[in-house]
């Protein structure tokens, strides 16, 4: 075991070299582009055994994938934001196939406008494909759950693929101490991939997920998938037993901190999860009985996990860093859905959009949402859902559309838009 | 086989390097027990290029190699060289879980003091009289402090520490002075940092960004650990974020497209430049193609079959440089081609 600098596209390049990857399709996008650079200068150096072929879209890359998965090899790609979606035909697809390969999301918003920065729009249309979805906080942890995610993948009981999330910039070109287990210590926890009746070959034909009419059929095999995507719950959570075991770093499906004695908790997804852990521990100090709940999955959704840690909460703010057009914070109404009805459940659950787009939300913010949150419990009243936007922003905002407005008068109307 | 024993060999002679860095310097965790519980911010400042990512990235590595947990990153958009970028570095003696950019820096680090009043690059962005500021720059502390009228300590790189023509080993200055200012790197983890961050390059190169490096971390003696951490806004005694509801405007106002024809012109990415390619037209061939063709900015115009180079908005990337058949265009580092400027100007 060694602890060296990474920044989390290197964790997860080590992730698929040290799980003997057998094959890398790969198309290059901002901020995911140094994976694949990191691992074709490895196959390049014969550090690592494995075949890398870069095609022309992200949609050949994921039917490439799928199809190499289906001969029966163990399969590494990486995508982020726009590459994501131009794959998206295909994520829905070959899920069906039920051939297992792990995907490395790097999170960035999505264009209009277009961006670099991250946010968690791109992985959250890829919620309802049939992929299988582990969320990252460090660059250790996009190692290890790169690791844990192809056995995730592989099981009998799931056989799905899974994406492994990041989000651009905060991980990928952020670097940390990672600690590289010993490739034997792998060799032993990931295994070998038993294909079982996966095994497309050359000269002996399959036809691959056929086409099917009439209803029955379909949701049979669809109801199949469903059912194969929440085994992951429970073989998640051996898996992440065995991995404390062996590597002594524990994982779990929801990772909560400072909950126990809590009636304020935080839930969020991600990197930026870290900073609301160290508001926590201030926010701690300063006498506030407040956790966080930080889901790892999200597809699976760990729903009763969810109800017994939230079990008697007097008031829950889910931030999302993803805006559903129209509806709101994808996480905040997960999470309604999950709690309806339960006798247990916190009677707040307020709504936060923050991060958009990679804008940052401050320490002082963590603060407000906890002040908002137990005012809403003391008032019983939820408030509306907030997006954490500050008045400067704003005018940081007109500053701009006056720059690029013809309208530059009516924006200097004392910031003020008028109507003609 | 060869080049298998030589990749071996170069490891093996790594290791043992490590290990007797180690040995001298008895780095571990139990070293730092007791020390300052308190997080250090550091922001560097300069333009693509410039190796600022290389320079938070060796700094980040002397910090790890002193028993310290760390984060480092780049922060950068679509443009590269020569565009204002900025890249941070977090250390403490606690495993971190601040993320993103540094907003109350200890120390900023200003590699090209042309960015200081350009307000995209953020340069002063949440300074405060507990930062240190060290710039890069001819004009002195004292005038800095005049210009910029702050209550922070300004600290201009000494003038021995830098030769002008040699900007491309700016990041290695940079770092070991930072390094001696910050007071808790000792010059021989510098020294390694350096060794590992730059392994890829050639000996000589590692050479010479080491000499400048220990260089400017012997200048900065007199002034070894000025920068000192502060504690975080206390979860009692904060200001309150100014969140608005963000009020709706109609697509015509809120469709994210510019009005304003060809404004990117008003834009001057000349100040990016760092280099300043020179067309000497006696060896200029008047082909009138190449330079122009290559450019990848469009700021070279032919009239008639002259050549003109536009600098206001020339980057100096120095393409056209490299392509000239007849080589009749010259690098100039921007400030001496300044300097020769206002020398012409006063003549006349």
């Amino acid at each position: 075991m060694r602890r060296i600098l990474l920044t989390g596209n290197g964790a997860a390049a080590w992730g698929a070299r040290l799980a003997a990857t057998d094959y890398i399709p790969a198309f290059p996008i901002t901020p995911q582009t140094e994976i694949i650079e990191t691992i074709a200068d490895w196959i390049d150096q014969d550090e690592m055994d494995a075949r890398m072929v870069t095609m022309e879209s992200e949609h050949s890359m994921i039917t490439a994938a799928a199809a190499a998965a289906a001969s029966g090899i163990r399969v590494f790609s990486a995508t982020s934001s726009q590459g994501l979606l131009y794959a998206m035909e295909m994520l829905y697809t070959v899920s069906g196939w039920r051939a297992p390969f792990v995907l490395v999301n790097v999170s960035r918003g999505l264009a209009s406008p277009i961006t670099l920065e991250p946010d968690h729009n791109d992985v959250m249309a890829a919620r309802d494909s049939g992929f299988l979805q582990i969320h990252c906080s460090t660059c250790q942890e996009v190692l290890d759950s790169t690791l844990m995610a192809f056995r995730l993948a592989e099981h009998e009981h799931i056989r799905l693929p899974v994406i492994v999330n990041m989000d651009g910039f905060y991980l990928s070109f952020t670097r940390e101490p990672v600690e590289i287990p010993q490739a034997a210590d792998i060799k032993h926890f990931v295994g070998d991939y038993d294909a079982e009746n996966v095994r497309f070959r050359a000269s002996a034909p399959v036809s691959q997920a056929v086409a099917v009419l009439g209803g029955a059929p379909y949701s049979y095999f669809r109801y199949e998938t469903h059912m194969a995507a929440q085994n992951g719950l429970r073989v998640y959570d051996e898996l992440s037993t065995a991995f404390a075991e062996q590597f002594g770093r524990t994982y779990s499906a929801i990772d909560a901190y400072r909950c126990d004695d809590a009636d304020i908790v935080l839930v969020m997804l991600g990197s930026f999860a870290t900073k609301a852990r160290a508001a926590v521990d201030r926010l701690r100090a300063a006498g506030h009985t407040i956790g966080l709940l930080r889901p790892r999955l999200l597809r699976p959704f760990p729903v009763e996990q969810f109800r017994n840690l939230l079990a008697g909460k007097a008031g829950v703010a889910v931030i999302d860093q993803n805006l559903s057009m129209g509806m709101g914070g994808v996480l905040h109404a997960e999470l309604a859905g999950a709690l309806y009805g339960d006798a247990h459940a916190p009677s707040r659950l307020l709504s936060f959009i923050g991060g958009l787009g990679g804008r940052d939300i401050s320490l002082e913010e963590f603060y407000r949402i906890a002040e908002v949150t137990r005012t809403a419990v003391d008032e019983q009243r939820t408030p509306p859902p907030r997006l954490l936007y500050t008045e400067q922003e704003l005018r940081e905002m007109r500053k701009l559309q006056a720059v690029a407005s013809v309208e530059r008068d009516e924006l200097n109307n004392n910031g003020k838009l008028s109507r003609d | 086989m060869l080049a298998l024993c030589g990749a071996h060999g170069a490891l093996y002679g790594q290791a043992q390097k490590w290990l007797r860095y180690r040995l001298q310097n008895r780095i571990g965790a139990q070293q730092r027990a007791g020390a300052i519980l308190t997080m250090y911010r550091i922001r560097f400042h300069g333009r693509g290029g410039q190796g600022m990512k290389t320079a938070s990235r060796i700094l980040g590595m002397a910090f790890f190699l002193e028993g310290y947990e760390i984060q480092d990153a780049p922060r950068y958009g679509a443009e590269r060289r020569g565009a204002p970028i900025f890249a941070y570095v977090r250390a403490d003696d606690q495993p971190i879980f601040e993320r993103g950019i540094i907003t109350h820096p200890d120390l900023v680090v200003v590699a090209d003091d042309s960015l200081v009043p350009v307000p995209a690059a953020g340069v002063l962005g949440g300074v405060d009289q507990h930062t240190v500021l060290l710039i890069n720059s001819d004009q002195s502390a004292e005038t800095w402090q005049r210009r910029l009228n702050l209550d922070s300590r300004i600290i201009s790189l000494p003038a021995e520490t830098i030769e002008r023509d040699e900007l491309r080993f700016i990041g290695a200055t940079c770092t070991g002075a930072a390094a001696r200012l910050l007071g808790v790197i000792k010059r021989v983890s510098l020294e390694y940092a350096i060794e590992q961050e730059l392994a890829d390059l050639s000996d000589a190169v590692i050479e010479q960004n080491l000499s400048r490096a220990l260089l400017a971390y012997d200048c900065m003696k007199r002034n070894q650990a000025c920068v000192q951490p502060v504690a975080d806004t206390e979860a009692d005694a904060y200001t309150r974020p100014d969140w608005i509801d963000l009020p709706f405007d109609d697509a015509r106002i809120a469709a994210p497209d510019i009005h304003a024809a060809a404004n990117s012109v008003q834009i001057k990415t000349g100040l990016w430049r760092t280099l300043r390619p020179v067309i000497d037209y006696e060896r200029c061939n008047r082909c009138w193609w190449v330079c122009s063709t290559f450019c990848p900015d469009g700021a070279i115009k032919v009239d008639g079959k002259t050549p003109l180079i536009d600098y206001d908005h020339c980057k100096g990337c120095m393409v056209c440089v490299a392509q000239c058949p007849p080589h009749a265009i010259e690098a100039i580092p921007e400030e001496v081609a300044q300097q020769q400027d206002a020398e012409q100007e006063t003549i006349r």
